[in-house]
């Protein structure tokens, strides 16, 4: 398998953004086939302020080399995805996120997590979201320390 | 090695690969027993039925667990006595047909949430101590036995050939089949199963097996260990966990079983459907974060597992060295944890179930063999953790590589590797004296440090002709001590205080010389001198947190039995305290930690669908506590005399340990038996070492006394009907039992205080049979 070289992320324009929320009833909608948005989406979008913040998986792939069973696998197009199939619910990649970007939501026990589908960013209106692209290497993680660090 | 984010199938150990012939190996197994059943979910945490299996007779059934059962017993080690006291007898030893293998479950075993929740508890009656042994282990097969349907398996009888048991939770179907072609050492047996009875030939089928083995040391010797299987997917090895003390896989391998194999279809992180799995999944995420957040910065168990803790005792004088003369010694920092580390294969999820961040599985991957018959292949060891590290520098083994060598060889043969170390190290002791020497001992030069001597001991254990050193040897410390004396080749006493076993069962690794409440820890316990009772060495003699007998006792009371908790839930200990909340010195008993014990009251509350407090958690583990020692006196032991242990865990022996640590000593013998200095200085060491002795044994006694007192024992250690009422029991047989033996007690004049009280000091209470007083339920 060929390398891969870039993965496609969020990025957030938080001055064109209105708090509508238009983006996590989408992802909601991808992820549980609902619009409730909140706990059932995987981008969030926090007040900060007079502005607003995003949080959402950034594809760095710390939570890859935590899961015992491999469910979590970087695919293709650079996104890590997690086979809800595979899974078994351990919650290990979401207590090691270190952003909290990995969700758990309570409809089920296994956790869910941005796919970069761009279902968010073709929602909003204003068009405060825009899919780019990085190098994996620029961003990649791994999980485990040196020694006494 | 590459650091993260490798593709699982890009993972390489470096391993040798072998081929086998599985048709050959299938095709000669002929179907000695089978059972069809109907898979039923699991409720709870509870897959409500136990299975049973006659290798004799054999008979297959089901059990039913009652709501009874779970009410007094809970589960885990609690439903494993339970099953033992109807299905063996006062009179049953090891290698009697009545005697049981038990591995049982627990109601939170196979939750995949919260660390450390894969573990089984396996119960027989011991080989090196006729009584009954528990020992718990992680790897895959105790929650897969329950995915399969049952929360435990027990196993009566022998088998005639070598056999092994399929659990197959895909079909709902239990099979016994003599297995003659197979390998018997346990990293190849592991394999060979795990590929064979995955159904598709992928690393996802293989996950979905677990494998219980043990080898030709475990049907050799007396210190037969269990080997649980995980299978590893990065690694693509059959990876083991072991269940270690008190003789297991000897007892296994007596009854022809080569293997358990143990089957699931699928499951899921609610295959135990509890009560409220959210709250299950909230609790377990917490602690995933404290040890994401804390665990390099306490324990590092993530990235060295439990050889941290090398150094750690080395600097307290507490690392068994030379077999345990010393606890600490100038080459120890050669088998330090960052010799490991440089070892490891790094950035694996190393947990033995999933879901366990704490992650202490460590291996060392393509290691080449130097000896034996594996010699120059490369290997996947297990480890090695703390025990088996400290076990090389009790042998004076300071070389990590040897120590993986012995690890090993321990595993695969499987040997206890604490029994076989601390053992070999009292030899090597018996060998500097003179008591054993080269003719004595077949020829080996078993001197400390001798690590070809070590191996070849090792690989004789594991062949069928052995000489009478080798026998002898293999059935540990007690037996061998017995050997000694009746060849009247050395001081008895010497021998006695310096063999290191209680109840018949090897010391695990700790110097407990100077922590009166360590030796508690070992020596009042159910099963012999086994940390996981209690570990006090900080508490005692590093805060003096604990100064009186009382607190002491206190102490004895509360660990034992909080540390039981974990054994009855199929839990391991080490998430409760090898990581601590950031907050926990500020709290009011930080070595409770008692977030983490609020956590589990949770936890388990979330599982059961109970409301139980941390209180109930406590009188969960007092019943079964109880229970065991009752049982312990209903085959004849459980007295005080049963709980004595070497001098060697309570001061030095010998001249050279006291000239080691002359100050110390010195010292006490001016504070605690006030003698003035200059005469101090005056003795001659002989002298002074025989009044250390006599002051060391009586405090123990008084130990002894408060510990009994305050678990509401006779002064002989009986637990008392009354007691038993108490925590809710009702079972006649066993209350009568009790009684019968308070009064033969009574007839011997053992119903007294041992401790001899001087004025001012006060024995627990004035009258000795205070229990009589007790208002009866």
């Amino acid at each position: 398998m060929e390398k891969l070289k870039t993965v496609k992320i969020l990025k957030f324009y938080p001055e064109k953004c209105d708090g509508s929320k238009e983006c996590e009833k989408a992802c909601s909608q991808i992820h549980f086939k609902t619009d409730e948005g909140g706990d059932k989406s995987a981008i969030k979008i926090i007040k900060d302020g007079d502005s607003y913040k995003m949080h959402v998986c950034d594809q760095r792939g710390l939570c890859l080399d935590m899961c015992p069973v491999g469910a979590l696998k970087r695919r293709k197009n650079g996104v890590i995805f997690l086979d809800k199939e595979t899974c078994i619910g351990c919650q290990a990649c979401v207590g090691f996120c270190p952003i909290g970007a990995m969700r758990k939501s309570k409809t089920r026990i296994e956790p869910f997590k941005c796919i970069s589908c761009g279902a968010c960013v073709r929602a909003c209106p204003n068009g405060a979201l825009e899919d780019i692209d990085v190098k994996i290497d620029d961003i990649k993680e791994v999980v485990y320390h040196k020694q006494g660090a | 090695m590459v650091e993260g984010q490798i593709p699982i199938e890009e993972y390489k150990t470096g391993n040798t690969k072998h081929k086998w012939d599985f048709n050959k190996l299938n095709f000669a197994h002929r179907i000695v027993a089978e059972y069809d059943y109907k898979k039923g979910e699991i409720n709870k945490g509870y897959a409500n039925r136990t299975l049973y299996i006659n290798l004799e007779s054999r008979e297959i059934k089901e059990k039913k667990v009652t709501e009874d059962m779970k009410k007094k017993f809970t589960g885990g080690r609690g439903f494993g006595l339970k099953l033992l006291w109807d299905g063996i007898k006062p009179s049953t030893r090891w290698d009697s047909n009545e005697n049981e293998l038990i591995i049982t479950t627990g109601p939170l075993c196979g939750a995949t949430q919260y660390p450390g929740s894969g573990k089984s508890i396996c119960l027989t009656v011991s080989p090196l101590k006729d009584i009954i042994c528990d020992s718990n282990v992680g790897g895959f097969f105790g929650p897969y036995l329950k995915f399969a349907g049952f929360d435990a398996v027990e196993i009566q009888g022998k088998a005639k050939h070598d056999v092994i048991i399929i659990i197959d939770g895909e079909k709902g179907k239990i099979t016994v089949e003599t297995a003659p072609l197979e390998e018997t050492d346990s990293h190849l047996l592991n394999e060979q199963l795990t590929h064979m009875y995955a159904s598709e030939d992928n690393d996802k089928s293989r996950q979905k097996i677990s494998v219980v083995t043990a080898g030709k040391g475990a049907k050799n010797s007396y210190w037969g260990c269990l080997n649980f299987s995980f299978y590893d997917i990065r690694r693509k090895v059959s990876r083991m966990k072991q269940a270690g003390r008190g003789g297991l896989g000897t007892v296994f391998r007596d009854k022809k079983i080569k293997a358990i194999v143990a089957k699931v279809e699928s499951f899921t992180g609610i295959s135990n459907n509890p009560a409220n799995p959210n709250k299950i999944a909230s609790v377990g995420t917490k602690l995933h974060r404290e040890i994401r957040d804390l665990d390099r910065y306490q324990c590092n168990m993530r990235a060295v597992g439990t050889s941290h803790l090398v150094e750690v005792m080395d600097e307290y004088d507490l690392l068994p060295c030379e077999n345990y003369r010393f606890g600490s010694f100038p080459k120890a920092s050669k088998i330090y944890s960052p010799k490991f580390y440089e070892r490891f294969t790094k950035i694996i999820p190393d947990g033995c179930w999933h879901g366990c961040t704490m992650a202490c599985s460590k291996t060392v991957d393509g290691f080449k063999v130097k000896t034996g018959p594996y010699k120059d292949q490369k290997v996947t060891v297990d480890g090695p953790e703390y025990e088996t590290i400290a076990c090389g520098s009790n042998m004076g083994l300071w070389n990590p590589d040897w120590i993986l060598e012995f690890n090993f060889y321990c595993d695969t043969y499987g040997l206890d590797t604490i029994s076989t170390g601390t053992s070999i190290a009292f030899y090597m002791e018996m060998y500097e004296y003179g008591i054993l020497n080269k003719k004595r001992c077949d020829n080996l030069e078993l001197c400390f440090g001798n690590f070809d001597a070590v191996m070849e001991f090792i690989h004789r254990l594991a062949k069928d002709n052995k000489s009478e050193f080798i026998t002898v040897a293999g059935k540990g410390i007690r037996c061998v001590k017995d050997w000694l004396k009746k060849n009247s080749w050395g001081d008895p006493l010497l021998i006695d205080d310096c063999g290191m076993e209680s109840k018949g069962l090897e010391y695990s690794e700790y110097v407990t010389k100077e922590s009166l409440a360590m030796q508690g820890g070992y020596g009042l316990t159910l099963k012999g001198p086994q940390h996981d009772e209690a570990w006090l060495i900080f508490m005692d003699m590093v805060n003096n947190a604990i100064p009186t007998f009382k607190e002491k006792a206190e102490a004895l009371h509360y660990y034992p039995m909080w540390r039981t908790w974990f054994g009855l839930n199929g839990l391991c200990k080490l998430p409760w305290n090898d990581i601590e909340p950031a907050n926990n010195a500020e709290t009011e008993e930080p070595t409770k930690v008692p977030e983490h014990v609020q956590n589990y009251v949770e936890y388990q509350n979330a599982m059961t669908g109970w409301n139980i407090t941390k209180d109930d958690l406590i009188m969960q583990s007092e019943r079964c506590y109880n229970w065991q020692r009752a049982m312990n006196v209903w085959m004849g032991r459980g007295r005080r005399k049963d709980d004595w242990i070497p001098y060697r865990s309570m001061g030095p022996v010998t001249e050279v340990e006291y000239l080691s640590r002359k100050d110390r000593y010195n010292k006490l013998i001016v504070e605690k038996l006030g003698i003035k200095e200059d005469e101090v200085e005056k003795m001659d060491t002989i002298n002074k070492i025989k009044l250390l002795y006599d002051y060391r044994q009586d405090q123990y006694q008084k130990l002894a006394d408060a510990v009994y007192f305050r678990r509401g024992w006779t002064p002989n250690g009986i637990p008392t009907p009354q007691k038993m009422k108490k925590l809710g029991f009702t079972d006649k047989k066993i209350l009568d039992m009790l009684q019968k033996a308070i009064d033969e007690d009574d007839i011997k004049g053992l119903n007294v205080w041992g401790g001899k009280y001087k004025k001012g000091e006060k024995p627990p209470s004035i009258d000795p049979k205070y229990w009589e007083k007790w208002k009866t339920l």
